[in-house]
């Protein structure tokens, strides 16, 4: 089982969007999906250099939703600080000290920090221990850099175990 | 062009007048915002929401007038996953290029030396 199919997310993933792609569900469909979701795998393993499981495939469902309805909050922030006559705005440079470890999660926090209300993440440390953040319009940084690390990283380091 | 039920009607135009509102007030954030990096917040938080509105009503659209339909998806898919790639690449240079900042800004890094390609 695990020979014939060592990435089980992943091909889950190749076969949803198979059929995204197709429109349209069916057997013939459906079966060329498969097909192609452990053949796929099995001839990419090789590039993969970074090894990642995913621990808690249910609490990445609620961290995607999550990030969903933050999204559109960010948003709405954002439209209401470009929409407001010359109000002041307060940007600060933060670093972020990172917990997670492996290039996969760190990569997943750093879009998240990007997608969500009034954060862009700007690079990473050289020794890849911090991440630089530009925030558009904070008053208290350290308030925005716990808010991340309760509300995200603390989620990521349960889904990956890292 | 097909009849829709007044209530999808309804509700695509509000989809589709929601995102292309938000791919608006993006635009509009280019112009208004000080400087480069507050710049960036712009194009890429409200143009997930402007492209997602669009999605929703093509969803809606095709599904009622034609058969099920979801393969938009991927296109919001896709968004999620370069926006922020775009986003980052485009601060770091900003970075690097040491370009000036608004005045309000606070800069609080610690240990700058760590974000810079100056060898000391």
């Amino acid at each position: 089982m695990t020979k014939l199919i060592p990435a089980p997310w992943w091909s889950a993933f190749l076969l949803c969007f198979w059929l995204l792609l197709q429109n349209d569900v069916s057997v013939g469909t459906s079966l060329l999906g498969l097909i192609l979701a452990i053949l796929i795998p099995l001839y990419t393993l090789r590039a993969r250099d970074y090894p990642t499981t995913l621990h808690r495939p249910l609490l990445a469902v609620q961290y995607f939703l999550i990030l969903l309805v933050d999204i559109v909050v960010s948003n709405l922030d954002i439209a209401l600080i470009i929409l407001m006559p010359r109000k002041r705005i307060q940007p600060a440079l933060i670093e972020f000290p990172l917990d997670l470890t492996g290039s996969v999660p760190i990569t997943i926090l750093a879009s998240t920090i990007s997608l969500t209300p009034g954060t862009i993440s700007a690079e990473l440390g050289r020794d890849g221990r911090s991440l630089l953040i530009h925030a558009l319009n904070v008053q208290d940084p350290e308030a925005t850099v716990q808010q991340i690390k309760q509300r995200y990283e603390r989620r990521l380091k349960e889904i990956f175990q890292c | 062009m097909t009849d829709l039920p007044q209530w999808a009607d309804l509700l695509i135009s509000f989809f589709i007048v929601l995102g292309a509102s938000f791919a608006f007030i993006g635009s509009l954030g280019l112009l208004r915002l000080p400087d480069f990096m507050a710049r960036l917040h712009a194009p890429t938080k409200n143009t997930t929401l402007g492209v997602g509105g669009v999605v929703m009503g093509s969803m809606l659209y095709f599904s009622v007038t034609d058969a099920f339909s979801l393969h938009e998806l991927l296109i919001a898919i896709f968004l999620f996953l370069t926006a922020p790639i775009s986003a980052h690449l485009l601060a770091k240079a900003g970075l690097h290029l040491e370009l000036e900042l608004n005045e309000n800004t606070k800069d609080l890094r610690k240990k700058p030396e760590q974000y810079t390609d100056k060898d000391s």
